[in-house]
């Protein structure tokens, strides 16, 4: 069962729903009053199990509209911590020397869930956008443009989100090193790969050995 | 454009974050049928006490000697159940670029509509009874009366699509402005479903 109220073909099959499941009421309710209070119930316990079921089935893949000249390729880049790691410039650089690319940086406004739910967003979405400011001035010096944006916590959301507005051609997903990464944990890039219709490159950032390295020069 | 660039030309509020997977337009019209269903929830409410709760609940209902007029709330029922259906087909008509068959499925639904109105008027008038006969005179006035006035909201919807739609708007692309009464017009459906069977069958 889907949300009635996302289009009103939705909302006419929920209409649909609505006549059987009264009709059924309604015939048991003039047998008598407990049955049909007992029908009630049980088709309410049933919609609210399909619903609640349905929702934590992945949604399928989306289809992306590719409206980027045909000779410009955009490349979408998703990075929390990582967005200035090393080997995700790397990454963008060979990129950008394959030919006309246009680069979109997104840093998730990371928080903890409490914060999430009380709405304490405005330090995370700063310090995302320190980030993001950092790594488009460092892509800047060397020769890179690049557009960027502050997005949705939930990196899938904030994908989704820029999808809508870029139509990239391709993502680009930096994590920490599987061990250390809340994403890879959660299976963010896998879950990128099956619900969007573009390549998707998985860079691993590791910022802890490069610190040491930086610490051992 | 840069990050910076972007930050140093944006005037006034800052800009909205997206996040969210449905359309804003179709997430506004869920939050006001969310507030409606609450609305219409406490008129229920009062229904159940009237005729369920209240210790001087009717041993009959409606109580002796009256009587609704389930025949003809009947036959309202099936007209404003078919105007959804042609609701629904005028909105697959103009997805597909049939114009005529979208400006017929508007007008039918505007004329159901209308027809559905004007026979509940008739309806108060000859029903026997008035607001002042007792508490489920009152009940049953403003349930069916909280509906009927979504149903002229609704029909105000519709006539401006209609306007619209004979002014030459809405094509295969751009229909968001029939979706919206459509997904409207289904909930005041929906609930008179729930008003119909609770009030008048049960």
């Amino acid at each position: 069962m889907e949300s009635p109220f996302r289009s009103e073909a939705a909302a006419f099959r929920f209409l649909l729903l609505t006549i059987g499941a009264f009709a059924l009421i309604v015939v048991a309710g003039l047998i008598n009053t407990w049955l049909g209070v007992a029908v009630f119930l049980l088709l309410s316990g049933a919609a609210v199990w399909l619903y609640l079921r349905q929702r934590g089935e992945r949604p399928p893949q989306q289809r992306v509209a590719h409206l980027s000249p045909p000779d410009e390729h955009r490349v979408l880049v998703i990075a929390n911590e990582t967005v200035g790691g090393q080997e995700l410039i790397q990454e963008i650089g060979e990129l950008a020397l394959a030919g006309r690319t246009q680069f979109h940086v997104v840093c998730p406004a990371l928080n903890s869930r409490l914060k999430t739910w009380t709405s304490d967003s405005d330090a995370a979405r700063e310090a995302a956008q320190r980030r993001l400011d950092a790594t488009i001035a460092r892509l800047s010096q060397v020769g890179i443009e690049a557009t960027g944006e502050v997005g949705d916590l939930d990196p899938l959301v904030a994908i989704e989100d820029a999808i809508r507005t870029y139509h990239p051609d391709e993502i680009v997903l930096s994590t920490h090193p599987l061990g250390k990464s809340n994403w890879l944990e959660r299976g963010v890039v896998d879950a990128a790969r099956e619900r969007f219709d573009l390549p998707v490159t998985h860079v691993v950032v590791d910022l802890e050995a490069a610190g040491q390295a930086q610490q051992g020069e | 454009m840069s990050s910076h660039a972007e930050a140093a030309h944006h005037h006034g509020p800052p800009v909205a974050n997206q996040s969210s997977r449905v359309d804003a337009r179709v997430l506004g019209m869920l939050l006001f049928i969310a507030s409606e269903t609450m609305l219409f929830g406490s008129f229920f409410t009062a229904y159940f006490f009237v005729r369920v709760v209240n210790p001087g609940a009717p041993s009959s209902w409606p109580p002796h000697p009256y009587h609704f007029p389930v025949f003809v709330a009947g036959v309202n029922t099936a007209i404003l159940v078919t105007s959804s259906f042609t609701m629904h087909w005028a909105l697959q008509s103009i997805k597909r670029g049939n114009r005529p068959a979208f400006l017929a499925g508007m007008t039918l639904t505007f004329v159901m509509g209308l027809a559905f109105l004007l026979t509940q008027a008739v309806e108060y008038l000859h029903v026997g009874f008035n607001t002042s006969s007792g508490a489920f005179a009152s009940v049953f006035f403003g349930l069916t009366g909280l509906h009927g006035a979504h149903v002229f909201v609704g029909l105000t919807l519709l006539g401006m699509v209609l306007v619209r739609g004979f002014r030459g708007h809405f094509s295969p692309e751009h229909h968001h402005g029939v979706e919206l009464p459509g997904i409207y017009w289904h909930f005041v459906d929906v609930m008179w479903i729930v008003v119909y069977s609770t009030v008048y069958l049960l």
